[in-house]
């Protein structure tokens, strides 16, 4: 599928068609180069790269984070419930280890790829993309990338996601933002899972985390949501349409590649 | 961690700028990081004297240079210093803030031998 996806500049020969950072010759054997380049450049790139093979497909991708455990599986398991029978769904799953998530998902009759990082404590662009040769992107509308559970790896490695959903279960803290800006910033929207256990639990304020997200210059959605008892899951499938519709009014008419 | 993997790639990158420069050596790698990049500097040093054995990076100096976070008001247009966890306005203290500085994540220059 990439030999015909237009994209044959590599990390290795862009500096043939890029011109080379600029050259201060400090002596005749030392020379000090300027770069400017991002770190994660060849991250960047193989993103930028899926975000080409979406795109083309009309396909809208969405990255889920959260800590381990925070509800990512089962808020998919209900949204697919949900969902399954106006949008066709894709799932990839990240996991350190087992494919008992991708499992749980076909389970449901939606196709699943499981990643198993082992050691790696995040899914970089270069996995989603070998996954995304598993994956039957001309026949979805939307697909959902579960990253591995952890608040701090993950919000460095660009996709190639159109949008992010970070989770905070009320089983944490609602300090959690405060402690982990990096990938709550990146969210475009925050859901506040497990909803229903909010009775039990009264040290978790909803209002406290709201303030702690608006600290962060957090300007996008937050809502209050439950798998178990459906709370807030109308205003969250109401969200993913609307993401839904613009990406189609915005997206040219699906070619293959 | 994944310091490391920030690590290898930019190892990746120093070591494809020393062979299109005909390198033997690389001696300062300097880098840029804001406190939300998500990338620890102290972690990413020591990810480094793992990573760097073998490349023609192997004894140089990674030199990181912390960048300030600062943020632009949406409301009053004031510009100001901000914490990592703490992105309001210094002026009106309106959370309706950009971000201007401190999500760095940069190669800004490396210094290499050649002979
Ligand atoms: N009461 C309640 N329990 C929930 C809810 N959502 C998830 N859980 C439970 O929380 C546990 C973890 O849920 P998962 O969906 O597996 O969490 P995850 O984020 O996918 O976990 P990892 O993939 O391991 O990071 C399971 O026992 C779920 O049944 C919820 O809305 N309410
Ligand atoms: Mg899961
Ligand atoms: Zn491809
Ligand atoms: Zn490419
Ligand atoms: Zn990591
Ligand atoms: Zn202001």
């Amino acid at each position: 599928m990439c030999d015909t996806c237009g994209c044959n500049v590599t990390h290795g020969n862009r500096h043939l068609i890029e011109e080379g950072g600029k050259h201060a010759h400090t002596s005749d054997d030392h020379v000090a180069i300027e770069v400017l380049e991002n770190l994660l450049s060849e991250n960047d790139h193989q993103a930028a790269h899926n975000r080409e093979h979406f795109e083309r497909h009309g396909v809208l991708a969405i990255n889920l984070m959260s800590s381990p455990g925070s509800g990512k599986t089962r808020l998919l398991e209900r949204t697919i419930d949900h969902l399954k029978e106006r949008y066709k769904i894709g799932v990839i799953e990240g996991d350190l280890e087992t494919e008992n998530d991708a499992q749980r998902i076909r389970d449901k009759g939606v196709p699943a790829v499981q990643i198993t990082t082992g050691t790696a404590c995040h899914l970089d662009a270069h996995m989603i993309h070998q996954a995304l040769h598993q994956t039957p992107l001309d026949e979805l509308d939307l697909l959902f990338i579960e990253n591995v559970g952890n608040l701090v790896c993950p919000a460095s490695f660009d996709l190639g996601q159109h949008l992010n959903v970070t989770l905070l279960s009320v089983t944490e803290g609602d300090d959690k933002p405060a402690k982990y800006p990096v990938i709550f910033r990146a969210a475009d929207h925050v859901l506040i899972t497990k909803s229903d256990l909010l009775p039990l639990l009264d040290d978790f304020d909803p209002d406290n985390a709201g303030q702690s997200l608006q600290q962060l210059a957090y300007k996008n959605p937050i809502t209050l949501v439950s798998a178990k008892s459906d709370q807030g899951m109308d205003e969250w499938l109401d969200w993913l349409e609307a993401q839904l519709n613009q990406a189609s009014a915005t997206e040219p008419t699906t070619a293959s590649v | 961690m994944h310091e490391l993997s920030v690590c290898q790639s930019m190892l990746r990158q120093v070591e494809e700028i020393a062979q299109r420069e005909q390198a033997t050596s690389v001696e300062r790698i300097v880098i840029q990081i804001g406190p939300l990049s998500g990338v620890v500097p102290e972690l990413l040093q020591q990810a480094f004297t793992i990573a760097r054995c073998g490349t023609r990076a192997e004894a140089a100096e990674l030199v990181t240079q912390t960048q300030p976070v600062r943020v632009h008001c949406l409301q009053c247009g004031y510009d100001s210093d901000a914490q990592a966890n703490r992105l309001l306005c210094a002026e009106c203290g309106d959370y309706r803030t950009r971000l201007i500085s401190g999500d760095e994540l940069l190669l800004a220059s490396v210094e290499l031998t050649r002979n």
